[in-house]
């Protein structure tokens, strides 16, 4: 056989799984150059092999298309739990006809990629939503217009910034998933500690929490016992620009706002906090020795006073540490009302697609109300099971946590998280998204990495962010031209 | 042309598999690599012929500057770091003797054996600033360390100490070349009552220059083209990319992130050119100036 006469577009030979199953929002396993280029070789190497089989050898490493049954190929997803479980079944259920190819595992950039420029990509990824726009200007997803309106997806169902997130250019490119928001996590002990009773705080007032932070800090020696209020910079930045009233990038995502003075103001007093409370280097290094996930999570083992962070270290922490006390609160902008950076993953088709009819279903099925309401289901009578809480699932479907959250989620009687629950649904309708640009990766590295230079004190917020809108509105406009 | 001997022709027959794997697999791709480099190409899309902006682009990109800074800095501080200590343990293991010298050959070899990934995360526990083992080993001697992981001026030294965790192979040269040294010098040198320093310098030195000339070439390249650890630390994760900015961002890891981050392929390719051209340059130099100073046991029975 000559390597020359192997076609890999001609089979569905598909990376391998990436071991990890993945839970929604965690950050996974770091990847390594290896271990990206492995699945790109061996894809490869299977293609090669498929041709040496001859015609007709069909049926072992990937569905050809031939013939009657389709085939789907997903990547960027894994199958954790019965959230996923549950919906794939449902696909399953109403596609009878399709042969489906789950590869686990989390979304990596450069294998997705690899797969498209080599013309063999999956039928359907799995992706978070803020990368949407930068693919879909490149052309390496496609427009799902046509697939919403033959299927007859009802993308009203989505909650609204939800929506904004997955739309580029006035088109559809993605349907979303799950909704993650960010709420106020306080430890009860470290507000008590602080002589304050913890669900009396209101991050409104920007002298009062740096005060509380100072409070609640707690350090002996060069050593963070106790980090009293984490702002969640740099990531963050958007949530507190917002806070202060400003936007970091204009609705159609063509003009940065970095150099608004208003996030400056909001970066500057982010910064003051974290220095005030042992300065960044300490604060971080003592962040990195965190497991939210565990029984040892930071708000378990008091080493946390109050944090901003998304709604799934909550509910986690339902599960891990049923008892542990916090109160959470809504994140409220300097006018008092609640500001809350939504975000969340994404089904899109990739450019080139071999079904994507089957595709289109397979987005429909896994975001509609119906299979989530199931998903649910299956997930309380496991909780009930196991004598834990179930906390809701909070999707990105309004029609399906309407349903969740009146019929399926039920009190707990541990008041923390049944009050935590009624707060994350309180400010699901506060939720807003950093518009999408062409440039979206470019853009928020160049914020990024100006919040960082602040923190680690080489430039003052002001000409760290003229910086960054300089470098970010000149990848936008690159990528637009 | 000349008709081949039938051992040659089938000297060819086993090479060729290898043969047809370089072409393939390793010219192919830098020649098309040589040709991107010329053009701009997003992956996705077809490639664009760009002339010489990439390059030209990269004089003027500060980050490019930032990380040839931060990769020349730790060469020149992990190279002969390494192999002071590579040739301090290969001494050490020459003096071994008997039955334990298989044994610790083996445990001196074993960190070789863990993957860089692993090497990764586990420094990025150790050398933790609050939490590490490193600082609290620091702390029994009254000292406060440093904030390795977190502290840019730091950052670069913490990688550092976490390079010299993988001298197994390193020490494996320079022990076999060590035992390659013929006893009679040594004994002939201390007869003429040299000491061990002496005897080190005279005699051991110059009989192991061809092996430490090797490891300072393939450390170097190594060095220059440092990705793996770095990125498992520093880059690993989309957290872990927001929360480092450049004080580890080494020259590949600023060509990995080009490449498939913001997907600048032509870009990457001329970064990946100008870092191939700048490791033969200093490879050459090396060669030059090691002729010099090394001895090749060959030459005497040729002059």
């Amino acid at each position: 056989m000559s390597g020359s006469s192997v076609n890999p577009a001609r089979t569905t030979a598909v990376p391998p799984d990436r071991a990890a199953a993945v839970s929604p929002g965690r950050t996974g396993p770091a990847r390594s150059r290896r271990a990206g280029l492995a699945p790109v070789l061996v894809s490869a190497l299977v293609a090669a092999l498929a041709a040496c089989g001859g015609v007709g050898s069909g049926g072992g490493g990937g569905g050809e298309k031939s013939g009657g049954g389709a085939s789907l190929t997903t990547m960027g997803f894994g199958l954790p739990d019965e959230i996923a479980t549950v919906r794939v079944e449902a696909f399953k259920k109403a596609r009878p006809d399709v042969a489906l190819q789950i590869n686990e595992g989390q979304f990596d950039e450069q294998a997705f990629l690899s797969a498209i420029a080599a013309g063999n990509p999956p039928d359907v990824v799995y992706l978070p939503r803020d990368r949407i726009g930068g693919y879909a200007a490149r052309g390496a997803i496609q427009p799902l217009d046509g697939c919403v309106t033959e299927q007859g997806i009802p993308t009203g169902d989505f909650y609204p910034a939800a929506q904004q997130q997955v739309k580029y250019d006035g088109k559809w490119y993605g349907m979303p998933e799950f909704y993650n928001s960010i709420v106020l996590v306080v430890n009860d002990k470290a507000a008590k500690d602080a002589g304050i009773d913890p669900a009396g705080i209101d991050t409104s007032d920007w002298d009062r929490l740096a005060e509380l932070a100072g409070k609640m800090t707690r350090a002996k020696g060069g050593t963070i016992e106790r980090f009293g209020f984490y702002p969640k910079l740099p990531e963050f930045l958007p949530l507190w620009a917002k806070a202060n009233g400003a936007d970091i990038l204009s609705a159609d995502g063509r003009t940065s706002r970095l150099d608004d003075p208003k996030v400056t103001e909001a970066l500057a007093y982010a910064h003051r906090l974290v220095e005030a409370q042992g300065g960044w280097t300490k604060l971080k290094a003592f962040t990195d020795t965190f497991d939210y996930f565990g029984e040892g999570n930071p708000f378990a083992k008091d080493q946390i006073g109050a944090m901003l962070t998304e709604q799934f270290v909550v509910t986690a922490m339902a599960g891990t540490t049923p008892d542990v006390a916090i109160t959470v609160l809504p994140f409220k902008d300097r006018r008092g009302n609640p500001v809350n950076n939504v975000g969340g993953n994404a089904w899109v088709i990739p450019k080139g697609a071999r079904n994507p009819d089957a595709a289109c279903a397979w987005v429909k099925t896994m975001t509609a109300a119906d299979t989530w309401i199931a998903a649910a289901r299956a997930r309380a009578d496991k909780r009930a099971q196991e004598g834990k809480a179930y906390t809701g699932t909070y999707t990105g479907n309004a029609k399906a946590d309407e349903v969740i959250f009146s019929e399926i989620v039920k009190p707990s009687g541990r008041k923390a998280f049944d009050d935590a629950v009624k707060v994350i649904r309180s400010v699901q309708q506060a939720g807003f998204v950093v518009p999408q640009s062409a440039a979206a990766a470019e853009f928020r590295k160049a914020w990024e990495d100006a919040a960082l230079r602040v923190l680690q004190g080489d430039q003052k917020a002001a000409d760290a962010l003229d910086r960054a809108h300089a470098e970010g509105q000149k990848a936008i406009d690159e990528a637009t031209s | 042309m000349r008709r081949l001997r039938p051992e040659t022709r089938w000297a060819y027959v086993f090479v060729l598999p290898w043969l047809i794997g370089l072409v393939l697999f390793q010219a192919g791709p830098m020649v098309a690599s040589l040709v991107l480099s010329f053009t701009d190409y997003d992956l996705i899309g077809s490639p664009e012929f760009a002339g010489t902006a990439n390059y030209a682009r990269m004089m003027e990109d500060p980050k490019v500057a930032r990380a040839i800074g931060n990769t020349v800095v730790y060469t020149l501080l992990h190279v002969p770091l390494a192999i002071a200590l590579a040739l301090a343990l290969a001494l050490v293991l020459n003096r071994v003797t008997g039955r334990a010298a298989g044994a610790f050959r083996t445990i001196f070899y074993l960190p070789s054996m863990t993957p860089y990934v692993a090497v990764g995360v586990l420094f990025l526990f150790l050398l933790n600033g609050q939490a590490g083992v490193v600082n609290q080993f620091l702390a029994l001697f009254g000292v406060e360390g440093p904030q390795w992981t977190t502290d840019p001026d730091w950052i670069l030294m913490g990688i550092v100490l976490m390079s010299l965790w993988n001298l197994g192979s390193t020490t494996i040269i320079l022990f076999a070349a060590l035992r390659n040294v013929p006893r009679e010098l040594s004994e002939a040198a201390m007869i003429d009552g040299a000491g061990p320093w002496q005897r080190f310098r005279a005699v051991t030195l110059p009989m192991i220059s061809s092996a430490l000339f090797f490891v300072v070439i393939i450390n170097t390249i190594t060095s220059l083209q440092m990705f793996d650890q770095v990125y498992t630390m520093f880059f690993g994760n989309q957290t872990a990319q927001q929360s480092y900015g450049d004080a580890a961002l080494f020259y590949v890891v600023y060509l990995f992130q080009q490449a498939f981050q913001f997907l600048r392929m032509g870009y990457a390719s001329a970064l990946a050119w100008v870092l191939f051209l700048v490791i033969a340059i200093i490879t050459l130099v090396q060669v030059k100036v090691g002729n010099r100073l090394v001895y090749y046991e060959a030459e005497e029975h040729a002059g």
